[in-house]
Formats: structure tokens, sequence, C-alpha cells
């Protein structure tokens, strides 16, 4: 089953699959929306951060003696305010994340790690007085070499960030320290021997550069202490809940002392999944008695918060003539940034995930270098070893003279294939994605001259997790919603749909609110392409609750047992004839007798969603490149995506054009420049260059659907898997433009050029 | 220090505030008037979160001190609806679902309506380069750009 | 018993073995004997540990069923952005 922009159909379900404007929407049309920067307080100081100029540097002593004394300055916060954490691993938004770790990366303690590691906050009167506060800062450094890439970060005799830190997963662990945190591997089959039946081998290298998440509005909260120790923190998060327990952790708090409002949100894409600016607010509104509001420039969102990694890869697959791929192996080492943790783990696990492999080995290396901390970015770790993994695919059709839809059809991961990364795939939609592609018009439509089309899959695994839900029934039959996951794309919309269809009411019947940390149970943020999945299933669960209540306040009325009222199409109803005679009970009848006949009727949940169905997508782009300037146009653009089952349409569409946006950014334009000493040359969006409205076409959709049946209404996440299959469609295309495969990100008009210039392709080409 | 005491029009009405002359008019109306609708995105004038119309033409506020705003009359996101109904962009971009995260869209919808004013039949090619001054990081841009070519064509009367 | 499969690096922590029949009817179950039968591998099952059980993915869910003959796969715990 598979539709075109605003055909998806919605056979059986009355609400699901509609496309109804999402309750926030005039909100954020008309300004009113309060977003993380849009609080003020009385009283409230501005929070500014004092952050490191030296990519790497002992820290001998810090004096804020003639900050503090400047008329306006109310607190000043460095690492003597915050105790040290031992080193204890918790799930965090992309892996796990180690509190020894996230003490420092807050504000930076023996040593600053990354240029713009902050080592003091200042709260003042105004920002004015802040900034000049930070001039009278005193920072005595030791400055040591550094290493910005993985090369020079592996290498025997470089500096070491971490002295104590010892290669995790070698056994016997080796005896000395070194930049590599942690070796991965998965692996079955034995790779040789697959090797041995191909008859075609490729093996490349390749490289990406570091990534911003880029979203539009920069990290900002408000924090406000009170004197008998309870916060409460407005902030611009994908996880309230999340900060809470960093917060609290780091402040030494109970977490039930502080309440966390998630704002809207501004985008995140992975990147606010973490804290930075949060526990230094706090720690400023307790020192200085004042609500601390605190907002990072865009300078400093791009020094100080989390890109997703650059990496190297060394990849080599094999194929029969015929088209059997009999082995696939790959060498992956992602940057972590200043402290472990880089996403290489999952890069590993998803690098051959579209594949029924019998032989399949990845090794995996957690590199880290003097950059800020990795965060998570949509799909974290996946596009970058698939990337390398489709190019090869790509590269291998061609070789062996098979189309490449065809190739991956041959050996594409189907229910029953056991993932490369383990185990046993349930229901899967990725063949149907690429047969959607086979016979989608883009796909066979005639190719001008000079021009390139490229194909590539994606896959992500998505995830559940624990979440709540509160549906609190109005006295006339509406109902407010409360979920605990922010909505960073339009999911109030897609969780009261799935509210509408479960109780069977009219969707405007529903109204949703992102509560917070104080008003539902604790649920996991918004990230792992969770939201519509698993706070799906909740409001679910917590309609099934308001409905068992509903049939039994109907069965008082009645008079008879509960077992014989139904519920169907929003109203209580005698169960068969037996039941007796009696006209049906709206939602509106019994929620305006509810006083009298119990009490106020509250549906809730609180799960730990499990199960979350892995999505898949195929991506086909055309490309022109301008031989004069290097420049790679797309011209045409087409994502095919399983979505389960598309709750609301125009959103999972929305979902699929902007990953594919900004994996075009990724493989086009999308990198940091650094000078010699360590530090950032362009961190601002002039010079780091994210797709324009006019460096794009229109990004036409599929929606194909393989029901997820963990789900009742066959849903699965969207969000991340969009952003993988881009730059390796995009390479594939290039390479078919000009028949240079490029195996470095990004392909930006310099290095276009310089590749023409080294193959030779006069500029009149074309 | 001595602030300035400026006399504007802000949306329609007069208006009067005092600011530090290196405040921008971005400051002064998010953090003096309170109209947290214009966001700030970068402060270089590169993303266009804080469009704003100044006496017909298209301006980021981030771009302009407050101090300047003497005499000039200003358009921002909060004066786009009349009364309590939307303007024909803010509809297209709810019907067509042209916001994800919505932080951006104050900015597109100024800088749309300032295109529409100048030319109200645009092409999908004029859209996207009146546009090229606003980044939206979630959407793609194929929705709003639809939008814009849609609440023109409603517009105009089509 | 359920067979349970070692991937990553869950492999050379359970001393290089492929795979191992345990008997359990839970996740909390599978994890203490597994625990037991691999003390290298016992510090690592509290946090970030991931079961698929017959191809779905648990995680974080200590009572989760298993059946007589369930297929699992013991792998690193995922997030994502």
């Amino acid at each position: 089953m598979a539709a075109q922009n605003g055909g998806t159909t919605n056979g059986g379900t009355r609400w699901i699959g509609t496309r109804p404007v999402r309750p926030d929407g005039v909100d954020k049309v008309t300004g009113r929306a309060r977003f993380g920067a849009d609080l003020h307080l009385p009283n409230m100081l501005v929070g500014k951060v004092l952050r490191s100029p030296h990519a790497h540097a002992r820290i001998r002593s810090i004096d804020t003696s003639a900050a503090l004394a400047l008329p306006g300055v109310k607190a000043i916060v460095t690492r003597d305010d915050f105790d040290d954490l031992p080193s204890e691993f918790v799930p965090a938004g992309e892996m796990l994340i180690n509190y020894r770790d996230v003490v420092r990366n807050v504000m930076a303690r023996e040593k600053a790690l990354f240029e713009g590691h902050p080592l003091a906050a200042v709260a003042a009167t105004s920002e004015k007085v802040a900034k000049e506060a930070l001039d009278l800062i005193r920072v005595d450094y030791e400055v040591l070499p550094h290493v910005l890439d993985i090369d020079e970060a592996i290498a025997p005799d470089a500096p070491l960030l971490h002295e104590d830190m010892i290669t995790a997963g070698v056994e016997p662990p080796p005896s000395a320290p070194s930049n590599v945190a942690k070796v991965v591997e998965f692996a079955h089959g034995d790779v040789e021997a697959g090797f041995a039946e191909a008859d075609v081998v490729v093996e490349r290298e390749f490289s990406t550069q570091p990534v911003h998440q880029g979203y539009i509005e920069p990290h900002s909260c408000v924090a406000s202490f009170a004197e008998d120790g309870q916060a409460e923190l407005w902030c611009t998060t994908q996880g309230h809940f999340v900060v809470r327990g960093h917060c609290a952790k780091l402040l030494g708090m109970e977490v039930s002392k502080l309440r966390v409002t998630a704002s809207e949100i501004g985008g995140g894409f992975g990147g606010k999944t973490v804290v930075y600016l949060e526990p230094l607010a706090l720690a400023l509104s307790r020192k200085s008695g004042h609500p601390v509001k605190m907002t990072m420039s865009r300078e400093e969102v791009f020094r100080a918060s989390g890109p997703a990694p650059g990496t190297w890869a060394r990849v080599r697959v094999g194929v029969t003539k015929d088209g059997r791929i009999t082995a696939g192996e790959a060498e992956l080492k992602y940057q972590a940034g200043a402290f472990q943790g880089s996403p290489v783990q999952p890069g590993c696990m998803c690098a051959f995930a579209p594949y029924d492999l019998e032989h399949v080995k990845v090794t995996g290396y957690d590199v880290v270098v003097n950059r800020p901390k990795v965060a998570a970015y949509r799909a974290p770790g996946a596009p970058q070893s698939e990337y390398a993994v489709e190019s090869i695919i790509d590269e291998l059709a061609k070789r062996i003279g098979m189309d490449p839809v065809e190739l991956r059809l041959k050996n594409a991961a189907r229910e029953g294939t056991r993932a490369a990364y383990g185990p046993t795939f349930g229901p899967i939609g990725l063949v149907e994605t690429l047969e959607a592609a086979r016979s989608h018009e883009h796909y066979r439509a005639p190719l001008a001259p000079g021009r390139g089309r490229g194909v590539a899959s994606g896959f992500w695994f998505n995830i559940g997790g624990e979440t709540c839900a509160t549906l609190n029934l109005g006295e006339d039959g509406t109902i407010a919603l409360v979920a605990g996951t922010p909505d960073i794309g339009g999911s109030r919309a897609a969780l009261c749909l799935q509210t509408a269809e479960a109780l069977g009411v009219d969707v405007e019947k529903i109204r949703p609110l992102i509560g917070d940390t104080s008003t539902l149970g604790y649920t996991f943020l918004t990230g792992g392409s969770r939201t519509a999945f698993a706070s799906g299933l909740a409001v679910i669960e917590a309609s099934k609750d308001m409905i068992g209540q509903l049939c039994e306040r109907a069965a008082k009325i009645w008079n008879i047992p509960v077992d014989a009222v139904e519920w169907a199409d929003g109203e209580a109803r005698p169960a068969g004839a037996n039941a007796g005679e009696f006209d049906p009970l709206t939602l509106a009848d019994l929620a305006g007798v509810a006083g009298k006949t119990g009490g106020p009727i509250v549906g809730r949940a609180q799960i730990n969603a499990q199960g979350a169905g892995p999505s898949f997508g195929t991506h086909l782009v055309d490309v022109d490149v301008d031989r004069e300037t290097g420049r790679v146009t797309i011209e045409r653009y087409t994502v095919i995506q399983d979505a389960g089952k598309a709750v609301h349409p125009s959103y999972v569409e929305g979902q699929l054009q902007g990953g594919a946006v900004q994996g075009i950014g990724w493989a086009l334009n999308e990198e940091y420049v650094y000078d010699e000493y360590g530090r950032l040359q362009n961190p601002g969006f002039l010079d780091y260059r994210i797709p324009v409205c006019s460096d794009v076409p229109m990004i036409d959709t599929v929606i194909v659907e393989v029901a997820n049946p963990t789900h009742p209404y066959g849903v699965r996440g969207v969000g991340e898997t969009p952003i993988v299959p881009p730059m390796a469609a995009i390479a594939n295309a290039v390479e078919g433009a000009l028949g240079i495969r490029f195996t470095d990100l990004p392909m930006s008009p310099p290095r276009v050029l310089k590749a023409l210039e080294e193959a030779h392709i006069p500029e009149a080409a074309d | 220090m001595a602030r300035a005491h400026v006399i504007t029009t802000v949306n329609g009405d007069p208006v009067e505030f005092l600011c530090d002359t290196e405040q921008t008019l971005l400051d002064v109306l998010r953090d003096e008037l309170h109209l947290t609708g214009s966001k700030e995105g970068c402060a270089s004038g590169d993303c266009g979160a804080c469009s704003v119309i100044v006496d017909g033409r298209l301006v980021c506020a981030c771009l302009m001190l407050g101090v300047e705003a003497q005499g000039h009359s200003i358009e921002t996101i909060e004066g786009m609806a009349g009364g309590d109904r939307l303007h024909p962009l803010q509809t297209k971009f709810l019907e067509h679902a042209a916001l994800q995260c919505g932080v951006c869209t104050p900015g597109f919808l100024v800088a749309a309506k300032s295109l529409l004013e100048r030319n109200p039949d645009p092409t999908e090619t004029e859209v996207r380069y009146w546009l090229a001054g606003n980044l939206c990081r979630c959407t793609g841009y194929d929705k709003i750009v639809r939008a814009v070519l849609d609440a023109a064509q409603e517009m105009r009367g089509g | 018993m359920a067979r349970v499969h070692f991937t990553g690096n869950f492999r050379q922590l359970a001393g290089g073995d492929e795979e191992v029949s345990i008997d359990a009817s839970t996740v909390r179950e599978l994890l203490l004997k597994l625990g037991e039968h691999y003390p290298s591998l016992a510090p690592h099952l509290d946090e970030g540990v991931a079961l698929a059980i017959d191809g779905v993915i648990h995680q974080d869910a200590l009572f989760s069923r298993i059946e007589p003959h369930s297929d699992v796969h013991l792998m690193p715990k995922i997030a994502g952005g």
C-alpha cells in the first residue's frame, strides 16, 4: 500500500490517517507560542558563560574576585560550585552517559578540552554587565597540544585528553592510556569465507565531517531557586524528565524538588537531549536568590553544543556476478568529541542492516578529540556508516552490470532475515520501499545529459521506553490530554488523533498539553523516533482506562453488569439484546453526570513501550553538476519510507522532507573549519551553510505502510531514517553525472572542482 | 548611562520606549515591549527568524538598532492577524502543515507577506529566492513554498 | 530452554560463546542466570542492555515474557536523536 503526497488511505480508521490542523498551530503562526527564550520573570538576572579560548589547556587557577566586585554582578559559579561525581553510566538521549563526564562537560574542571568549554558563569542585572564581568575573570592556563582529527588522536604519541582512559572492549586491556575509549565489534559468519565466494570485491575508505543539528532556536532556559531548596526550570529540551534527572544529580537535589517545564522547542534533532546551560542557571539562581535566564548565542551553539561526529570508515563488500552479496566488512572510527560516547555502536549495528548477509563483521572505535562532545543527531551514528556501505553497494551494482535497486532487492532484509546486528526482523518494509522506488515515475524518467541519478536505502531501529499520559475528562465531554514528550514536529496532533481513534470521539474535542515534570510520571525524551509510537501507545492505554470507567458508570446508571456494556463510536451501549434496552450514553452524557456517579473520570497510562518497529527508507535523487563552479544542484528528490501507519500524513511527509534536506546539507556543504590552534572559524549560519529555500527543489514523498504489529494502528517511528540515505544517494548521483566517486564529505564546490581538475574533465563537458 | 527615548509605531499603534543605544530593534521588541514572536536565531542577519517590516521594507530586526525605529512604522508577527481572523498566509501555513517546530514560522510569515505585497503572483523560484534569507531546519521548505503559493492564489481571488 | 545469542562485545564477555541455552521465563530470570553462567558478563547486564526476544526489541523490561523456545539476542541498548 503506497500513496503519493496527499493520498494516504485511512481504511478502517476514522481519525488515523487524516490531516487536521495541528492543535498548537494558531499559537505558532501568531507568535504566541512561547519558546525557550520567551519567558521573562520579575527580578530576573541574565547569565553568561566564560568559555575556553584554547582547544586543550590545563586550568591552573580561576580568579573571579574582580568580576564579583563589578556592580550588578550577583553570582559567579565555577568548577568549585559543582561536586565531582563518580564514574557512573546512565542511559541518556543517545547512548550511555557518565556523570563524571557530564559534570566536566557543563563546567571544565582539571582541563579545558575544547574551544568553548565553559569555565565560569556569571549572573548579573543585565547582559551588558554580565559580559563585562566575563572580561574581568582571570584564568591561568597551561596550554597543551590538541588533537582534532581521528588520525592525530590515535597516533602513538598523541596528546591525551584523559590521562586515565584505557580502551574498553579489548582483551587483554591495554596497559597504557590512549584516546580510544572503546572498541566494539558485531560479527556473524565468516567474512573471509564469504569474500572467497565473491566474484567482485570492492573496498574503499570514506570520511565524513562533523555536522551540527542546526536547530534555529539556540539553547535557552530560566532557572528559579527558592530559599527552601525547591526550584523551577523552564527550558527548551527534547526531554524535561531527563533534564530534571541530570540537573538534580549535578546540583545534589531530590528530583521532586525540581520542577522542569519544557517550553515550545525550536528544533532539536537530538541536540537538545543533553544539558548545557541548565545546571549553570540553577547554580547561579541558587547562589544569587534570583531567577536566572541563560541563552546561547549562535556562536556558542556552534562552539559548544554537540555536532554529529566526524568519521572515518573502511568498507569492503563482496558480490557474485548474479548479484548475491556474500560478505560485508567495515571498520569505523568516530569522533566522540571531548568525552567518550560517540554513536559508533549504533553506527556499527546499522551499517549493513538493510541487507540479508550470512557473513558480516563490523568493528568500531570511539575516539576522543578536542572538539565539543558530540550529541545525538537524527539516527545517531547511522548516516555515516550507511553512507559508506550504500556507496559501495552502488559501485558493486555498476561493476556487475545490475540495476542498483535490483541489487538491493535481491539482498534486502525482510521478515525473518537475521539482522546484521543480531536479531531476526519481524515485519519490515524495505522491500516495499525498493519496489516503490523501482516503479516510481522518478526512477524511470529520462535523465538530461550531464546529470546523474542516485539511489540509496537507510535504516534506523526506533525505540519505545518509559512513557506516561493522562486524559482528563471535562464536565462537557471534552478532554485535556497531558503528555510528557515535548512536541518537536507536530506530535500533539498525532497523539490527539490516536486518542480520538481509541475513544471514538471527535479529534476537535481533545486539547493536548505537554505536562511539566510534576504532572506526570517519568517520561523519557522525544527522540529515537519514539513519540508517535510510545506516547501513542500511552494515550491508547489511557483511552482504554477511561473507557473502562465510562462503561462502569453506564452500567451503574442502567443497573446492569459492566460486562453487559460496550463502548463503540464514542458512546456506551448495551452489549447485545440480553443486556437490556437502553439509549446509548455518549461521552458528554457520562461526563455531565460523572460527579454524581462516582466522581471525575481520568484515564491514565504509565507504560514502558516495547517493540518499536524498525524503519527503512529508499531515496532517489537527480543532480546536476556545474563543471565551472563545482556546485552540485539537487534537481529532483523522492523519499520513500515505511511509516507503519501514517497517523497524520502531512507531518510524516514533513519528517521525510526535512530529514532529506538535512542530509542534502550534510552531503554538499556542511562542515566545521578549524584553525591551527583548534579554534572554530565558521561558527555562524553565514559560513556554516545549511540548505536554504533556493537550494532545494520540492521533495516528493511516498509513504509505504507495513504495519508494526506491536502497535494497535501499526505505527512506526519515522523521524530519524530520512537523514540516513541522502549522502550516499547524492554521492551515487554525482558519480553518475561525473564518473567520479566521492568518498569524502561534503561534496562542496571546492572539492568537486578539485576532483574535476584531477580527473581532467573539461568544463565544456556539459 | 542615559537611555534613549524613542517614539515609533508598532503594528499600527503608537509606542514609546527607552533603550540603550546599542540595543537592537529585536532586543527592544522582545525585552522591552515583550513582543516575543520575533525570534533570535543568529543575531547576525543570517536566519531571518526576527523578520519584521519597517515602513514596508523587510528587515532583520537583529540588524537594526532600537533607536533607529524613531518615527518609523514597524510590523511584527503579532500584528499579522486582523482581530480574530488569521491572515491567509497564516491559514495556509496551518492547512499545509508548513511548520514543524514553529520557531522560524513568524519570520517566514512576515517575509512571505512582504513578498506578496510586492509580487502577488510569484513563481516557485521567486518564492524560493525571496525566502532564501529565512532558515528552516525542520521542513525542507517544501510545504512552506506550497503554502505561500496557495496563499498568493487565494489572495488574488483565485 | 530459550536460545540466547551474543551480539557485539557481549560475545567477548561471554568467553567467545556465540550462543547458550538458558531456562528462564522472564528477562530478569534470564539476566540473572546469564550473570551466574558468565561472571565477566554480569556487571554489564544492569545497564545498557537490550534483548531482542523473537525479533522484538525489549529495553528495561525485566518482566517481559520469554517463551520456552524463544530466540533471544543480547545487544546494546538503543536510543536515538
